[in-house]
């Protein structure tokens, strides 16, 4: 096991991925665990020419520490500003696993928030106001066996990192992951642990408590008053994920998870260090020491973790292959949900810039998607036509909420016998099985309105 | 969650009952003694049902994508190896049992490799005889004056793949225009289509990765190619060939022993122990990828020189044959555009591309089916 994890190398694929490598290795020379991001005195900064000691980044040239850093914050703000990520008017919830992707994350985020306190205090109009930031750990310490004490040292450690950024003051948001459940508080718990542990499938459960994370995230945001859900994953997180969802043959709904932006969920998800490599952010924690926790770590397990041992591989091979992947996943075309298209979203945006965003979306249609009920993926072609069969027929509730689960889901997630589902899905969280209630209100309201009409009593049972 | 992970992956691809120890029946069937592990299903069953589902399967891939007319004269590629002998078997007998209504033959390539090829060329030979089907073998030394022995003894043993690979594939093409073929069948299964997926998504080819998972390649072109075995897993060929006892050459080629070995073929194998049916997944992700129409796909033309099907104003056999015989046998290896060989730039690309190519090597050292 330990050996399959320390597969994302050490830097975890994102804040989703937490890589039990990170803190395996801590022993290691800096250098070495970095593989080919290393430090080296002999070689001169690419950038500036100031000399000194240079960080090689992956396919470039040598960099020198400040030129790194103003390479990767570069990275940051091209990704926030080209994609609109962040208004004035926001509130940020950044996604904080404790791991150096979303540490970055969380310092780069900062940074910009202090630019933006700024210009909002020497600027004479105070026109734009500064975007507010907000942290949330979702604490999943009830799927693992490892000691309280543990927990709260790491959530102290956490507290005490976001509380060291100032100006701009930071909430933060601990939440345990069974909160997505409405029920008292031991029995969620509970609850939690009998759903899980109704998976057979080992990948099953890690990608299952994966979409719990999301649901808890956009819970607190909801709840909050955010406006945006910021994640830490990064490049090689994303070409991770790009291999995963070919395995378990997502490669329709793949797309939809390997952009900037994502507003199929309720509170709309960007993702900025999209660009970024894992072992550029470990050498960036490296070298500002930044502090990280990876205490409450949990390893990715089955099939994720094979293919993040394969792609840590491959990176040996080559360095830049996480940004081939990459490349290759962004060639597949987005959904529309992949960009925000509100009406009047782009108006914060000096004029000059607006057209850019807005030609888009002139024809466009209106995001029209059916998700998954449980990981949110578009269904594809097939999938709709399972879909559309079992709405002719006036069915159960459990085979409404089957039909609304992906190939994949249905495969990994689902329990292995058909007679478990009712009560399987009797303990999913609420807001996945109301979508699907939802959905097909509009026909069965329509079969209310003649069901007198209708002959055949038997289809009508249920 | 630690404890569960070990027993966890062992119920990971397979939904079954634990298995019980001593005999157990066929679940198939219920009356026959189970044989075997289907790898795809991870199902036990007897050696018959086996057959019957293994030959099934193909006849409905067969049947389900219209892969060929009645009356129609068709190539098997055939080198002898498991898959083509499998394919020739497999293909012969579903022509008798459901009528398809046609000519087959067997079509194989010489690639003058000593010890390699001369001997697998014997077991084709023996299937000529086995299978009753006709032989036609065609060899590099005819169509291109060059044997793959005297090529290794030109350039060494890197990059002695590329030129196979290319020259082979044309040899296949010339030979079945030769006999007047109208479809060429390969025994490509379904671990290399995944494979072929995998490392398009690794090295970023857009456009092969939108065609590799096509199951008939090639429809305007002359001769179209398809591929029987796309949703057969190579495991179970393997199975088959034993239990049939069909008569088979198993040695890697001389030149390139490790070529099975590669990243990926390597993952997909694991990924197989892990859960069977990810091949299949690959295969289907592949096929359903979004891939926007605008993309840019290469021109299909053809070769000033001999005619093949090109992209470029050459096609990459006669660019390989030039340099080959102007003695610069490193000429048209890589990823070059047309006519950007000779200047520096194109060198520096040649050369990455090279690198890239050598670690993403496949089974068939290059993917261009």
């Amino acid at each position: 096991m330990a050996a399959a994890a320390s597969a994302c190398g050490g830097a975890g694929c994102g804040q989703r991925c937490s890589s039990a490598s990170a803190s395996g290795a801590e022993e290691d020379a800096p250098a070495e665990r970095m593989g080919r991001l290393s430090i080296s005195a002999a070689t001169a900064c690419g950038k500036c020419d100031g000399g000194g000691a240079a960080v090689f980044v992956a396919g470039g040239v040598g960099m020198c520490v400040e030129c790194f850093r103003a390479h990767l914050f570069g990275k940051f703000k091209l990704a926030v500003t080209s994609n609109a990520m962040v208004r004035p008017t926001d509130a940020i919830l950044l996604a904080f696993s404790g791991g150096p992707a979303s540490r970055v994350a969380l310092q780069f985020i900062h940074e910009m928030q202090s630019k933006a306190i700024q210009s909002w205090e020497t600027s004479n109009s105070q026109a734009l106001p500064a975007f507010g930031v907000g942290v949330a750990f979702v604490d999943e310490s009830v799927l693992s066996a490892r000691p309280e004490h543990e927990t709260e040292t790491a959530i102290e450690d956490i507290k005490s990192i976001v509380s060291s950024l100032s100006p701009g003051d930071k909430k933060v948001h601990v939440v345990p992951l069974e909160d997505v459940f409405s029920s008292g508080s031991g029995v969620k718990a509970a609850r939690l642990k009998e759903v899980v542990g109704m998976i057979d499938d080992e990948t099953g459960r890690d990608d299952f408590v994966r979409c719990l994370r999301m649901l808890s995230l956009q819970k607190i945001a909801r709840e909050n008053g955010y406006t945006k859900i910021m994640l830490g994953t990064c490049a090689s997180g994303i070409a991770c994920h790009v291999l995963a969802a070919t395995v378990k043959g997502q490669g329709y709904s793949l797309p939809a998870d390997v952009q900037y932006v994502d507003t199929r969920w309720e509170v709309p998800v960007v993702l900025p260090l999209h660009d970024c490599l894992a072992q550029e952010l470990n050498l960036l924690c490296e070298l500002d020491s930044l502090k990280t926790q990876q205490l409450l770590d949990r390893p990715c397990s089955g099939i994720n973790s094979l293919v993040a041992s394969f792609v840590s591989r491959l990176r040996e091979e080559n360095p830049s292959r996480e940004h081939t992947i990459l490349r290759t996943a962004q060639k597949l075309k987005p959904f529309s949900f992949n960009k925000f298209s509100a009406n009047g979203y782009h108006d914060f945006l000096p004029s000059r810039l607006r057209p850019k965003f807005q030609n888009v979306d002139t024809n466009e249609s209106t995001f029209s998607e059916i998700l998954c009920l449980i990981c949110g993926s578009p269904f594809s072609e097939r999938e709709l036509q399972n879909l559309e069969s079992t709405k002719h027929m006036d069915q159960k509730r459990t085979d409404r909420y089957t039909a609304h689960c992906c190939q994949s889901c249905h495969f990994q997630i689902l329990p292995t016998a058909t007679d478990m589902y009712e009560h399987f899905f009797s303990l999913l969280p609420k807001p996945w099985t109301e979508k699907a209630d939802t959905a097909s209100a509009s026909n069965s309201s329509l079969r209310d309105q003649i069901a007198d009409c209708l002959l055949d009593k038997d289809d009508d049972e249920n | 969650m630690d404890g569960s992970a070990a027993d966890g992956s062992a119920a990971d691809g397979a939904r079954l009952p634990p298995p019980r120890a001593g005999s157990r029946l066929c679940v198939r069937c219920g009356e026959r003694k189970a044989a075997l592990k289907r790898p795809k299903t991870l199902e036990q069953i007897c050696r018959e049902c086996f057959y019957i589902v293994f030959e099934d399967e193909i006849h409905q891939t067969i049947v389900e994508n219209s892969l060929f007319k009645a009356g129609e004269r068709v190539a098997i590629g055939a080198s002898g190896g498991k898959d083509s002998t499998v394919l020739a078997y497999v293909l012969s007998e579903l022509n008798r049992r459901h009528n398809y209504g046609l000519d087959l033959f067997l079509l194989s390539v010489d690639e003058g490799i000593t010890g390699y090829r001369d001997d697998s060329l014997e077991t084709v030979k023996r299937n000529e005889i086995q299978y009753g089907l006709p032989l036609k073998i065609v060899s590099y030394k005819d169509l291109y004056g060059w044997t793959m022995d005297d090529i290794v003894k030109a350039i060494g043993l890197k990059n002695n793949c590329t030129f196979c690979g290319v020259f082979r594939r044309q040899a296949l093409d010339r030979g079945a225009a030769l006999l007047k073929a109208d479809k060429i069948v390969t025994g490509h299964n379904a671990d290399d289509i995944a494979e072929t997926v995998l490392l398009n998504i690794l090295r970023g080819d857009i456009a092969r990765l939108s065609r590799c998972t096509l199951i008939t390649t090639g429809e305007d072109g002359p001769i179209p190619r398809c591929k029987p075995f796309k949703y057969t897993y190579e495991k179970e060929i393997v199975m088959y060939a034993y239990f049939k006892k069909l008569d088979y050459f198993s040695t890697e080629c001389i030149y390139s022993p490790n070529a099975y070995r590669g990243f990926a073929r390597e993952f997909i194998k694991d990924l197989e122990r892990m859960r069977p049916r990810a091949i299949l997944d690959i295969i289907k992700s592949g096929e359903n990828f979004r891939i926007s129409t605008t993309t840019r796909m290469p021109e299909q033309g053809t070769c000033g020189r001999c005619g093949y099907i090109s992209s470029q104003k050459l096609c990459k056999a006669c660019v390989l044959l030039d340099g080959l015989n102007r003695g610069l046998p490193k000429l048209g290896i890589g990823r070059t555009k047309a006519g950007a060989g000779a200047d520096s730039d194109g060198k520096q690309r040649a050369k990455r591309t090279e690198r890239n190519t050598l670690s993403l090597q496949g089974k068939h050292g290059n993917f261009d089916f």
